[in-house]
């Protein structure tokens, strides 16, 4: 079970509290009308499945209740890193040293 | 006393017999035995029979590793355990043991005869015997494979004791207790860490539980392991818990632990739970899980009597149990020569020790001939004899891995093996930590860790008890400076110490065929080296591809014994290095755990809560029937008299159509939407216009997920401009919040909105009938009810009967309707006014059966009944719902998808069979032509189907292939006693279509 920081708890705290929602990053266009039929799949449906480093979205369900987006390695499972909803992207090169 | 025992020996209580039983036989035992040494204590090895060939079995090891000797143990009225290894089964007054797989009794099985027809099942048998005709399946292979093949029989009552679970959290957890785990907690105990010791056995000591000889810091080993636990029990920052298993190493240094509390005593106290799982959160762990002997691969080699060196030591040593009258040897490993000389030293003739190196140790084999034990260095076993206990063993002389001179029978009644030692690195798997080739010592060792774990010992291969002290404190220190304290390894003394090396071998070679030899890898699932050879010749190429194939390592022992002795072989025949076949994953749990364990209590009435509303009691009094609804229970039907539900609903229909009927609407789903831009919000979430919806009016709102298709539904109320009510399906209610937060928080932050979930907060009554006014008029205050002024769908607060409420014009029958949201506290007493009010009305109170009918007579869909997560509102046959005007709303842009606009989808439709007492099955499928070869191509299925006591007949709702195309025309159901004609109607409304009894 892991232990995951909740960026505004600020506070590690056991998996079963949380609830996984998905691949960070996608925002939902501002005029869905404005996009083609593949441009819409692709937002839909096309998502990175990287192994390795995944940008992905968490809430804190059982806690405060509020979304946040994490770094995970999707190998070792293991948190790189987690921050609020809407926070840029974090460096990567940063939060893994010199492996990345 | 037992004719195997030596009086006084061992670590077990001489003066205190223990009976049990064993295949109804008492077996005389003493507190402290295990059944294993027990058994073998009065003379008895043949203990089961092996899982495919039925093959005689005995004890083969003293540990959890034990894949031969699986008991069923019974252990009072309904405890009765399948598959317990009689190694680890403790005895005690009264408790009943018997073998496994063998009918009709051990020494005289039927099952035998495949042991004769062994060529038949060779690796990969299962695939190759029973591929075809696929119907033999059910009626001759997998009968015949359940009777022939299989371990202990499932208890048949249910388990009538509890179990307990707890989460801790240590400086330090130590998994083992044996040397290198001692010295770890003495050293992280005394810097005054918090520390955790483990250990499975029933006592701590491990390998110096077997090695009484050694001399440790001046004592006797026996004297420093009391000594060095009263030391550790009297450290109050050390929990030290015998009898508990590290099953599992999770992430961030999570370790389950699994504790028998009970199996081991004769009158466990009262309400004690049999097993307790731990979940331990350790900052750092140290594993000295120590190292598993590994069998010899001969002909053979798996004959009762044979058996592993270090077993034959343990029990000797540990349980005072000599193993035999007569034993030899076979080993590649130095550790067999101290154990033959301690059974020599016991009394215990020892006939021949051979090894199948050229050079060992000369000390040792002087100090064997000085015995009077034959020597055979650079040798091999080709065979050995006795059916139900081993009698000889045929010995060969080896040059250059093939044999090279004529064979010679040794008498024996036991053979001791030993084919090296692996270290147990399997809760170091568990970690993804990587493991390491060790050319030298021909073992994998720990390398690359991912947690914060140290490995110990001879689970790193360090041999010998100083060594292993040594590096067992090291790793405690390495521990206690990783937390920032200080503490220095503690030092040991060790003399008379027994340190040792040896080899690794694929199977020993024969001057036999190798083809018709039995030699065993892989004793519990019957692997032979000749299957592993097999499954490479038909082209298994990877490890985890030859370990399916012939099941090598499958068994409930998870290859503790086999893995590499599998691989040996693997690599061998592949031609290729052990470490570019690799290894085959471990994975939890370590041992066999219990349902049980896991389950902890959730059980019962724990496993998962039941909601009730604040109604159920008064639905319970008047005996209803109950469903399960999402996490609620709800009434069903409520039978009077002798009625069954068929006529329970029957009535309630009738009552709620012709008079009035009241429901028990609590668990419906209901969030509150408020701020400044709830509208705006409302405008984007659901499918509807919400703008023009004034403050008092109701709409029926429809979710929709981005991918275009209905995700919920429910009526919504617009209490003031910023304000709404939502209600939710029952089920839906946690999911809809969640995905209206989702979108709030993450794309919408701007919109000043804030969701509330209200579900707990009211309790609804909804009233249905045409005197549903007539009754709720005298008793609402503050409110005009009639039609002019609160027309259906209207919402507004008001009091009922004194209580404050939140009343609606709704109804999901069809009928004039209301529904009574008061704060949760009065649903109660709201339920009962009303039920004392309606008498002059006959009124009735219905279950969710009926209120399925009424709704389904009416044509409105129940999400996730009618709908299966890929309808669209056009699918559903409810467009109207949707705001064409808005730009956009969840879903919008994918209702234009290709496949969404496509033809030939299913739509919602109605359907009414030709012959109209027949009701349809739900799920039934349907086709155009009956006719048609099988497979048929199927156009869709019933979703809800009904007997209609308004109208007569049965009625019934389905997804349909272009259905509503089809209005007017004959679609068919075949079932297995015939073929059902029904008539497609384009609109799911059966019963008063114009909506005119709404209007009342
Ligand atoms: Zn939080």
């Amino acid at each position: 079970m892991l232990l995951i920081h909740c960026p505004y708890c600020d506070k590690e705290l056991p998996e079963l509290e949380f609830a996984y929602a998905g691949e960070a990053h996608i925002a939902r266009p501002v005029d869905p009308s404005a996009l083609s039929d593949d441009e819409w799949r692709d937002f839909l449906f096309i998502r990175s499945n990287p192994r390795g480093t995944h940008f992905e979205r968490w809430r804190h369900i059982h806690g405060c209740g509020r979304f946040f987006n994490a770094a995970r390695d999707t190998v070792t499972d293991k948190f790189l890193t987690t921050y609020p909803a809407g926070e840029a992207r974090p460096d990567i090169s940063k939060l893994t040293g010199s492996k990345a | 006393m037992s004719a195997f025992r030596i009086a006084g020996k061992g670590r077990v209580n001489h003066s205190k017999p223990v009976r049990f039983t064993f295949d109804g036989k008492t077996v005389q035992a003493l507190d402290g035995d295990t059944v294993a040494s027990a058994l073998l204590a009065n003379g008895i090895h043949l203990v089961g029979r092996s899982f495919k060939y039925h093959r005689p079995r005995g004890i083969l090891t003293a540990g959890s590793e034990e894949p031969n000797a699986l008991v069923g143990t019974t252990r009072g009225p309904g405890r009765f355990e399948p598959n317990t290894r009689a190694t680890m089964q403790e005895v005690f007054d009264g408790l009943k043991t018997e073998s496994q797989n063998r009918w009709p009794s051990l020494t005289m099985d039927i099952g035998s005869v495949n042991d004769r027809m062994h060529k038949l099942f060779s690796a990969g048998f299962y695939y190759k015997t029973f591929m075809w005709p696929r119907s033999f399946w059910d009626k001759v292979y997998e009968p015949f494979i359940r009777a022939a093949a299989g371990l202990g029989k499932s208890p048949t009552e249910e388990d009538p004791d509890h179990y307990a679970s707890r989460f801790h959290h240590c400086d330090v957890l130590i998994v083992g207790g044996g040397a290198a785990g001692l010295a770890a907690a003495l050293t992280a105990g005394r810097s005054g860490a918090s520390v955790v010791l483990v250990d499975e056995q029933s006592e701590l000591g491990g390998s110096l539980l077997s090695e009484p000889s050694i001399e440790i810091d001046g004592k006797d080993a026996w004297s420093w392991l009391d000594a060095t636990v009263a030391e550790l029990s009297g450290m109050a920052n050390v929990r030290i818990m015998t009898r508990t298993t590290a099953i599992g190493y999770y992430h961030q240094n999570m370790v389950g632990l699994c504790q028998k509390l009970t199996d081991h005593m004769a009158t466990p106290p009262a309400d004690a739970p049999r097993e307790r799982l731990w979940r331990v959160r350790a900052k750092q762990v140290v594993l000295a899980q120590g190292a598993s002997e590994k069998p010899l691969v001969f002909d053979g080699n798996d004959r009762p009597g044979v058996m592993m060196a270090g077993a034959a030591q343990t029990y000797l040593n540990r349980f005072g149990v000599t193993v035999g009258r007569y034993a030899a040897v076979v080993t590649s490993h130095d550790s067999a020569w101290y154990a033959a000389f301690d059974l020599l030293t016991a009394g215990v003739k020892v006939n021949a020790i051979v090894d199948t190196r050229a050079q060992v140790d000369p000390t040792l084999v002087d100090s064997a001939r000085a015995l009077g034990i034959d020597v055979f260095l650079s040798s091999t076993v080709t065979g050995t004899s006795g059916r139900k206990r081993v009698t000889s063993m045929t010995v060969a002389p080896v040059t250059d891995g093939k044999v090279s001179g004529g064979s010679h029978v040794v008498a024996c009644d036991t053979v001791l093996m030993c084919g090296g030692w692996t270290p147990n690195l399997h809760l170091f798997s568990h970690t993804k930590g990587s493991l390491i080739w060790d050319d030298e010592n021909k073992v994998y060792l720990p390398h690359e860790k991912t947690e914060e774990c140290q490995v110990a010992g001879a689970g790193r291969a360090v041999w010998g008890i100083a060594d292993t002290l040594k590096d067992g404190a090291d790793a405690g220190a390495a521990a206690v400076k990783s937390l920032g304290k200080s503490g220095a390894a503690v030092t040991f003394t060790v003399s008379k110490d027994r340190t040792g090396s040896g080899e690794t071998h694929r199977e020993l070679p024969t001057d036999g065929d190798p083809g018709s030899a039995r030699a065993f890898i892989d004793f519990q699932n019957d692997v032979q080296a000749k299957d592993i050879r097999l499954a490479v010749r038909e082209g298994m190429k990877s490890i985890e591809h030859v370990k399916r194939y012939t099941t090598n390592g499958m068994a409930t022992d998870q290859g503790k014994l086999s893995n590499i002795n599998g691989l040996m072989i693997a690599s061998d025949a592949l031609g290729r290095d052990v470490k570019q076949v690799g290894l085959t994953t471990f994975r939890p749990p370590y041992t066999p755990t219990t349902f049980g364990a896991l389950a902890g209590y959730h059980k019962d009435g724990h496993f998962e809560i039941t909601r009730k509303t604040t109604i159920d009691s008064w639905a319970e009094e008047k005996g209803a029937v109950f469903e399960p609804v999402a996490l609620f229970r709800r009434a069903r039907y409520f039978p009077q008299g002798s009625e069954d539900m068929h006529a329970a609903v029957n009535r309630e229909c009738k009552a709620t159509r012709t008079s009035l009927g009241m429901f028990d609407a609590s668990t419906l789903g209901k969030i509150e939407v408020v701020g400044p831009d709830a509208v705006e919000f409302m405008n984007r979430m659901y499918t509807n216009p919400w703008t023009k919806l004034q403050p008092g009016r109701c709409r029926y709102g429809l979710l929709l997920g981005e991918d275009g298709y209905i995700r919920d539904d429910g009526v919504i109320g617009r209490l003031t401009e910023d304000r709404f009510h939502v209600t939710t399906t029952t089920g839906g209610a946690p999911r809809v919040l969640n995905m209206m937060e989702d979108y709030l928080q993450t794309e919408w932050p701007d919109l000043k909105v804030w969701l509330t979930s209200t579900t707990e907060q009211w309790a609804v009554v909804a009233l249905n009938g045409p005197n549903a006014r007539k009754l709720l008029e005298p008793l609402v205050e503050g409110l005009d009810i009639s039609d002019e002024a609160f027309p259906h769908m209207s919402v507004a607060d008001c009091t009922v009967g004194g209580l404050p409420a939140r009343l609606f014009r709704v109804s999901f029958t069809g009928e004039l309707g209301f529904e009574v949201n008061v704060p949760a506290r009065y649903g109660l007493q709201l339920w009962e006014m009303l039920w004392e009010a309606g008498q002059q009305y006959d009124i009735c109170p219905y279950g969710t059966e009926t209120m399925h009918v009424l709704r389904a007579e009416k044509g409105y869909i129940i999400i996730g009944q009618d709908t299966d997560g890929t309808v669209t509102p056009d699918d559903a046959g409810i467009s109207w719902a949707i705001g064409k005007a808005k730009p956009d709303f969840v879903g919008k842009r994918s209702l234009a998808r290709p496949d969404l606009v496509a033809s030939g989808r299913k739509q919602l439709i109605g359907l009414l069979t030709v012959d109209p007492k027949t009701v349809l099955e739900e799920g039934a499928q349907i086709v155009d032509d009956p006719k048609q070869p099988i497979p048929m191509k199927m156009l869709g299925h019933v979703t809800s189907s009904y007997w209609s006591e308004a109208l007569g007949r049965s009625i019934a709702m389905a997804v349909v292939e272009d259905g509503r195309a089809r209005d007017g025309k004959s679609v068919y159901i075949p079932m297995p006693n015939g073929v059902i004609e029904a008539t497609v109607q384009a609109s799911t409304v059966f019963y008063d279509p114009e909506g005119a009894r709404l209007k009342l």
